[in-house]
This record gives structure tokens, C-alpha cells and sequence, in this order.
């Protein structure tokens, strides 16, 4: 098996395995971020570039780099690669110019978007982005499209992942999502906007790293860091039935799958929890589900909260000497 | 334990002939009492006189509309986020068509809240917000009676869409503000 090294960490993986799989095994902040490749969608990766990595050794065999930055999504593994990602000023300043590209097109209305707040593209520009841009010229504007009855697309805020395209055809059995036209002109369709009842296309609001693709049925009910995500679960036929129920007060204001720390869906819900069961007595409620501590979700609520460890217990406590 | 020196030893000795008396003690405080009258009074009779306020005075809100009267919030929440006493609340409604004469954008607070019980008048709403929406003003937050009363909705923060009963808010907008406005490779500004 390949033994790789990721920024100094070096890991055994099976053959075949990408670079980006490899560096999720070590985890922590040496895993590339990714806009379009999600693990449980075969086929996607490639697109967004922002998982660029420098190759500085391509094997033991072959020590000479990779003569440009690589997709860390796409590239396999071999034995002996040095891998470099954020000890690399090289592959941080390419990442930054990714996200300009990314934003060049994308409309600055967070104030607005329904997915502010678990945005990966937000998250993305924040830590890697500058935050003057260059670009004078207008953006791409669309009309707002109704997917069926559910789901609304935005094409101002597509950044063109094909993630959903992935979705739609891995989990539906008949094609009815695409893109249409090529380049700047690229959009994403239902083709002549044919609603899609397939039981799982819920799941493209989900997988969006943007909000392009909402849900309706949640379209400016609150922000969500408002609401208090809860690990729930119901006797589904159709799907898993576990999911993330969003709370305010006792109200079930949406409901969504749960993701895993990398925010890819661990099991793919179906339409009929995600829409249909808004009643806090349809779910049993599991407890807080697990917000990363950096989250706007988890400001104020103190599920994470560590105490520090200086602060003795009382009893401990010795009264000042004069 | 001793922590000052400013901790008095209470005696409980008897009081003397002339300290039973009282009257020169009364005398004593009746003459600082009188000596009151000729020093400078320290109130001032308020509705009819007022201080001066300082520029950076924070008190009742204001919600602005920018300059052809649109309703600038679009209930983004950042101010209720920020807002360290929870005073803000805020419902969103999606701006029919027909309707962009009232809303700058898509999304409006349909209502929005502040509880002056609440509040602290730090001014970290204003701070937050993206859309130059909401300010605080010099205004006083009136007493009431009733605690609800307390609670003021859009009736009482939106500013009139007149143009000459706009609310000034000029003065909370520092030099670096209208720098920072001044710098158009920001969104925003454009």
C-alpha cells in the first residue's frame, strides 16, 4: 500500500486512494477545502479547483514535483508522494485567486440567502479570501426558477459544482437535471423545468455548497443560526428517517440530513421527512447535534462549551492570606 | 481582616450634656441647608430646559430608508445576533411584486422588534449591520406605563419616508465610515 506524506504527516492508504481521501484520514487543518467533490456522489470532483495541491515529490520512484499545482481530488495517491497544501505559500495563494474566481459571478446578498450562516462558499471566502475585489464588471443575473413545488433555484449564486447534476442522476433513475449552454452562459436546469418527483431530489438543497437550490418550505422562515439544530429520528419507509430537525422553541421550522464534519450528508433523506413532517410529535428527538465549535449556529447556545481548566472547584479554593 | 483604613471603631459611650441637646446640631444642619439657596442649583427643569448631549449619544433607534424611501433592513438577523441583552427579534417576508417602491430588497422584516427594556444602547445592532439600516439616535426613549408599551415595533423605529421628517444620522458616521465608503473595490459601496 502507498505510504504518503501530507504536509508532514504520513499515512499508509490503499491503492487508488486521492490525495484529498488521504489527507481526510489525517484530518485536522491539512484537509483541502472542497467546493464540488463530495465523497458519497461518484464522479464529482474536478470542477471548482479549490482543493489545488503542491505535489513537491511525485513518488519514490519518480521524486521530480508535479510541474503544476494538482486537484487533490482527482490525483491518486502513490508510494513515497510528498504532498504540500497549507505549508505551501504557493498552493494558499492559488487558493485565494480561486476564490476570487469563484466570486466573480457570485452575488454579494448573504443578507439575504437562506443558506448564510452553513454556506461553504462563505465559510471558503472568509478564511482564504481577500476581501476587496476586482472585478468591475456586472455580474450574471437570472430569474428565480421554481424546481417543483419544494425547491427554488438561484442561478446568481451557482457557482457551477455539478453537485446536484451528480445527485439527481445517482439517485433518481431518469435523467431530468442538468446544465444547459457552455461557459459563462452555463446554467443549471430541470430541462424546460420539469419538476422532479423522484422521493430523494430534496437532497440537492442539501448537497449545494451555495444557495442556489433552497428549500420553499423554509424560504425566509429565520436565519439559521437562530434555531437550534436536534438530532432526530422517525420510522421512515422510504429513507433512514434520521435527520437534523431545526428548532425554534418547540416549532420544527426545517428539516434537514445530517452532515458529517467535512458537510457532506451522511445518509440521503427522502422528500416526505424533509417537507411533509414539520410536527415536533412526527420526531423523536435524539439530543443536540454536533455543530463545529467556529459555527455562527452554536453562538450562544453552550452544548460546546469547555471550561477552562484553571478555575479550581471550590472546595479547593483557599481563602487569601492577609 | 483588615482591608482599608477607612472602617471606623463603633463605640457605644453615653452622649454628652450638650450633644443630648440636639439644637446645636440642628442648628448646624439647618445652616447647611440655608447655605444651598445662594450656590448654582445642579437640575434643570428638563422639558423646558435641556442639557447638551454628547455627539456620540445612543438612544432610540431609528430603522433608515434610503433615499428614494425604501425600507433599507432586510432582516438579516445580524443585529439580534449581535445584540449582547437579546432586545432584538425580527419575522422576514419576501417582497411581493408591485411592492419595490417600499423594500430595497427581496426579503423585509415584516416585524421588527426592539424591547427598550432590554436594550442597552450599546450600538453594536449598528455596528453589525450590513445595510446601513439601522442607527441610534440622540433621542430619548420615553418613559411609559404599561411594560409592553416598552416593546417598540416598525410604527415606532422606521423613519418617515418624507423627505423633510428624514432622521440625520450623519453624526454617527465617523471619517473612517466615509473613508471607507469612498473605496469602491468593496461591494458594498458600489
Amino acid at each position: 500500500m502507498p505510504i504518503v506524506t501530507i504536509d508532514n504527516h504520513t499515512i499508509e492508504v490503499p491503492e487508488g486512494t486521492t490525495i484529498l481521501e488521504a489527507a481526510r484520514k489525517i484530518g485536522g487543518d491539512i484537509v483541502p477545502p472542497t467546493m464540488c467533490y463530495y465523497s458519497k456522489l461518484k464522479g464529482s470532483g474536478g470542477k471548482c479547483r479549490t482543493c489545488l495541491v503542491k505535489v513537491s515529490q511525485g513518488s519514490a520512484k519518480d521524486p521530480r514535483p508535479m510541474p503544476k499545482l494538482v486537484a487533490s481530488c482527482s490525483t491518486p495517491v502513490a508510494d513515497g508522494m510528498v504532498v504540500q497544501n497549507i505549508t505551501s505559500p504557493e498552493v494558499l495563494e492559488a487558493r485565494k485567486a480561486i476564490v476570487e474566481f469563484l466570486l466573480i459571478n457570485h452575488p454579494l446578498d448573504c443578507p439575504v440567502c437562506d443558506q448564510a450562516g452553513e454556506c461553504d462558499l462563505q465559510n471558503l471566502s472568509y478564511e482564504h479570501g481577500a476581501n476587496t475585489e476586482r472585478y468591475e464588471e456586472d455580474r450574471r443575473e437570472y430569474d428565480k426558477v421554481d424546481i417543483g413545488p419544494n425547491i427554488q433555484l438561484h442561478m446568481n449564486r451557482c457557482i457551477l459544482c455539478y453537485r446536484c447534476v451528480y445527485t439527481a442522476n445517482q439517485i433518481a433513475n431518469s435523467r431530468v437535471h442538468g446544465v444547459l449552454y457552455r461557459g459563462d452562459q452555463a446554467e443549471i436546469s430541470t430541462y424546460i423545468q420539469n419538476a422532479i418527483d423522484n422521493e430523494f431530489s430534496g437532497n440537492v438543497i442539501d448537497v449545494c455548497p451555495v444557495g442556489a437550490l433552497t428549500d420553499k418550505t423554509f424560504r425566509f422562515k429565520s436565519r439559521v443560526w437562530f434555531l437550534k439544530p436536534m438530532n432526530a429520528h422517525r420510522n421512515c419507509t422510504k429513507c433512514s428517517g434520521k435527520v437534523v430537525v431545526w428548532k425554534f422553541g418547540n416549532e420544527i421550522y426545517r428539516v434537514t440530513a445530517r452532515k458529517d464534519q467535512f458537510h457532506e450528508v451522511e445518509e440521503f433523506i427522502c422528500n416526505d421527512c424533509r417537507y411533509d413532517h414539520k410536527q415536533p410529535e412526527d420526531w423523536t428527538i435524539e439530543g443536540p447535534a454536533k455543530l463545529s465549535k467556529q459555527s455562527v449556529i452554536s453562538q450562544n447556545q453552550y452544548g460546546n462549551l469547555k471550561k477552562p481548566s484553571i478555575i479550581l472547584p471550590i472546595e479547593h479554593r483557599t481563602e487569601k492570606q492577609e | 481582616m483588615k482591608l482599608t483604613n477607612r472602617s471606623k471603631v463603633v463605640s457605644d459611650k453615653n452622649m454628652t450634656m450638650k450633644e443630648r441637646l440636639y439644637l446645636p446640631a440642628i442648628a448646624t444642619g439647618m445652616g447647611i441647608t440655608f447655605m444651598h439657596l445662594f450656590k448654582k442649583s445642579v437640575t434643570v427643569e428638563y422639558p423646558a430646559q435641556q442639557r447638551p448631549f454628547a455627539d456620540v449619544y445612543r438612544g432610540h433607534h431609528v430603522l433608515k430608508r434610503d433615499e428614494q424611501g425604501r425600507e433599507r433592513c432586510t432582516a438579516c438577523g445580524l443585529c439580534a445576533l449581535a445584540c449582547p441583552a437579546e432586545a432584538i427579534t425580527m419575522t422576514a417576508a419576501e417582497r411581493e411584486p408591485g411592492e419595490e417602491h417600499l423594500y430595497r430588497e427581496e426579503k423585509y422584516a415584516k416585524v421588527y422588534e426592539i424591547n427598550m427594556l432590554r436594550c442597552i444602547f450599546c450600538g453594536l445592532c449598528e455596528e453589525a449591520c450590513p445595510k446601513e439600516a439601522i442607527f441610534l439616535t440622540k433621542r430619548i426613549v420615553h418613559a411609559e406605563y404599561e411594560r409592553e408599551d416598552f416593546v417598540y415595533g416598525k410604527d415606532k423605529l422606521v423613519e418617515s419616508a418624507d423627505s423633510d421628517k428624514r432622521i440625520d444620522v450623519s453624526i454617527r458616521q465617523t471619517p473612517q465610515v466615509l473613508e471607507f465608503k469612498k473605496d469602491n473595490t468593496k461591494r458594498h459601496n458600489k
